[in-house]
C-alpha cells in the first residue's frame, strides 16, 4: 500500500515576492516543495533565471513552471540574437503570459517576472493563475502570500533603497513561512540591477533572526 | 530554344524567370523590377535633427481622379511610416505585410516594433519573391521611417531585398537629382518642421514639368513634435510646404532669365 503523498502532484506551495526599487528589483522566495504532506525538497530554488537580467519566481505545479520557464528562456535567447540586444522585461513577461494564458486549462502555474532592462529600469510583472499580466511596484504570490498581505500593505512604501527592499522581502517571506504549512526552508533572495546583475543570498540565519524580532 | 518576345532586351534568353541567372551572374527580372521603380515618381526620405520626413512625387495620370485617393505614403504602425516608388499595387502588398508584422510584434512583445526589425522583415519578404519562378519580384522600392527613442531612423528597401539605413535617400525617376539635393542639406541642424518644407522643395525641383504635368505631393512626418507618431501632413502645414517649394522653384526659374 503506497503512501498518500506518492499519488499527489508535486507542488510548490510557496511564498514568492518581488519589489521594484529605483535601479532594479529585489526578489525572494521560500525553498519548500511539497507532495501532499511530504516535503520533497527543502532547498528548492524557485528564483529561476530567464536571462541574466530577468528572473521569474515560480509557484503552482513545479513541473509546469519549470517547463514553461525553459520555453521562455528559449524565446528570449532567440530574441537576443535576432535583435542584438538584451530582451526587455516587458517582452519576457509577455512571452510568459502568452504561454500561461493560451494553456490556462491545462496548467497550474502562477509566476512573477522581475528584472532590469535599459529602457525602463527595474520592473515587476505579476502573472497569476489564468494569465492576467499586470505590472506592479510590489507583487507577492503563492499560498504563503495570503498570510502576509496585511503586513505587505502596511509596510510597503514606494522609493525604498535596495537594502530596505531586501530587508522587507526577507522579513515578509519569513513571516509567511512561519504561518503557511506549504512554505518553508529558507528565504532565498536576489537583487537584479545593471551592475551586479544578480546577487543571490541564502538567508537561513536571517530567517532565524526574523523570528527573534517578531517574538 | 525557348520562345521569347521579339522586343530586344539586354537579357534576352535569361530574363524569363527570376530563378534564372544570366551567364554574367545577373538576375534580370530583379533588374527589370528596379526599372519599374526608376520610371515612377520620386520618393524622398530625410532624417532631420528631431524627426524623419517622407515625401513622394505622386504622378497623377488623369484629372478625373479624386485628390489623395491613391496616396503613396502609408501608415505601417502608429510610429512607422512608409513611402513607395514603383508599382502602387505592389507597394500596397508590401505595406500590408509590413502592417501585419508590426501588429503581430506589438501583440507578442507588448511593445512597438523597432524599425530595424521591421526593415529586416520587409527585406526578407521582398527578397523571398526573387527566388522562385512562380512569383515575380515586387516592382516597388520602399522607404521606412520612424523616430525611436529620440533618434530619427530611415531605411530603404529595394526590389532585390537589399536594404540600408540612411541619413537621407531618394528612389524613383529623379533619384540622382534628389540625392544631390539631400546631400546639400545640413541634416544635423535641420528641424523636422523645416525638413517638411525642404523635402517638398526637393520634390518640386526634381519634378519634370514636361513629361508629367500633374502630380500630388504626398508628405509625412514622424518627429518629437508628433510624439513619435507617423502623421500624414495635410491642411495648413501641407499648404505652407507646397507654397515654399513653389516659391523656391520660381526664384530658381527667375534666376535663369538673364
Amino acid at each position: 500500500m503506497l503512501a498518500d503523498w506518492t499519488q499527489q502532484e508535486v507542488l510548490t506551495g510557496t511564498t514568492i515576492m518581488a519589489v521594484e526599487y529605483n535601479g532594479g528589483v529585489v526578489i525572494g522566495a521560500d525553498s519548500r516543495t511539497s507532495s501532499g504532506t511530504y516535503v520533497t525538497n527543502r532547498t528548492q530554488d524557485k528564483l529561476t533565471p530567464l536571462t541574466e537580467y530577468i528572473y521569474c519566481c515560480r509557484s503552482g505545479s513545479a513541473a509546469d513552471t519549470q517547463a514553461i520557464a525553459d520555453h521562455v528562456r528559449y524565446y528570449l535567447d532567440f530574441s537576443r540574437i535576432s535583435q542584438g540586444r538584451e530582451p526587455t522585461v516587458r517582452y519576457a513577461a509577455h512571452v510568459m503570459q502568452s504561454i500561461l494564458y493560451n494553456n490556462r486549462d491545462n496548467l497550474s502555474a502562477a509566476v512573477i517576472v522581475a528584472g532590469w532592462d535599459e529602457v525602463n529600469g527595474g520592473q515587476v510583472y505579476c502573472i497569476p493563475l489564468g494569465g492576467l499580466l499586470v505590472r506592479q511596484p510590489m507583487a507577492a504570490g503563492g499560498s504563503g502570500s495570503t498570510y502576509i498581505w496585511g503586513h505587505l500593505d502596511a509596510q510597503f512604501k514606494p522609493g525604498m533603497t535596495d537594502t530596505e527592499c531586501q530587508e522587507f522581502v526577507a522579513k515578509s517571506v519569513s513571516l509567511a513561512i512561519k504561518r503557511d504549512g506549504s512554505s518553508g526552508g529558507v528565504c532565498r533572495l536576489a537583487v537584479i540591477n545593471r551592475r551586479r546583475r544578480t546577487t543571490a543570498h541564502y538567508h537561513a540565519r536571517r530567517f532565524a533572526k526574523v523570528v527573534r524580532w517578531l517574538n | 530554344a525557348r520562345p521569347h518576345p521579339t522586343m530586344s532586351s539586354i537579357g534576352t534568353g535569361y530574363d524569363l524567370d527570376v530563378s534564372e541567372y544570366s551567364p554574367e551572374g545577373k538576375l534580370f527580372q530583379v533588374e527589370y523590377a528596379h526599372k519599374a521603380v526608376e520610371s515612377s515618381g520620386t520618393a524622398v526620405g530625410i532624417c532631420c535633427r528631431d524627426g524623419v520626413v517622407l515625401a513622394v512625387e505622386n504622378i497623377v495620370t488623369s484629372k478625373l481622379y479624386e485628390t489623395n485617393c491613391n496616396r503613396r505614403v502609408f501608415h505601417i504602425d502608429r510610429h512607422i511610416g512608409m513611402a513607395a516608388s514603383g508599382l502602387l499595387p505592389d507597394a500596397r502588398a508590401v505595406a500590408r505585410h509590413a502592417r501585419e508584422e508590426a501588429a503581430d510584434y506589438r501583440q507578442s512583445h507588448g511593445e512597438p516594433m523597432p524599425l530595424s526589425e521591421l526593415a529586416s522583415r520587409v527585406s526578407n519578404l521582398m527578397h523571398a519573391y526573387t527566388m522562385y519562378s512562380a512569383v515575380r519580384p515586387f516592382g516597388c522600392g520602399v522607404l521606412l521611417a520612424a523616430f525611436e527613442n529620440g533618434r530619427p531612423q530611415l531605411y530603404g528597401v529595394e526590389p532585390s531585398g537589399v536594404y540600408y539605413s540612411y541619413h537621407g535617400y531618394a528612389i524613383g525617376k529623379a533619384k540622382q537629382n534628389a540625392r544631390t539635393e539631400i546631400e546639400k542639406l545640413k541634416l544635423a541642424e535641420l528641424s523636422a518642421a523645416n525638413g517638411v518644407k525642404e523635402a517638398a522643395k526637393i520634390i518640386y525641383s526634381c519634378h519634370d514639368e514636361v513629361k508629367d504635368k500633374y502630380f500630388e505631393l504626398d508628405l509625412s512626418l514622424t518627429s518629437a513634435e508628433t510624439a513619435g507618431r507617423h502623421v500624414i501632413v495635410t491642411g495648413e502645414q501641407w499648404t505652407e510646404a507646397s507654397n515654399y517649394a513653389k516659391a523656391a522653384l520660381e526664384e530658381h526659374d527667375s534666376d535663369d532669365d538673364v
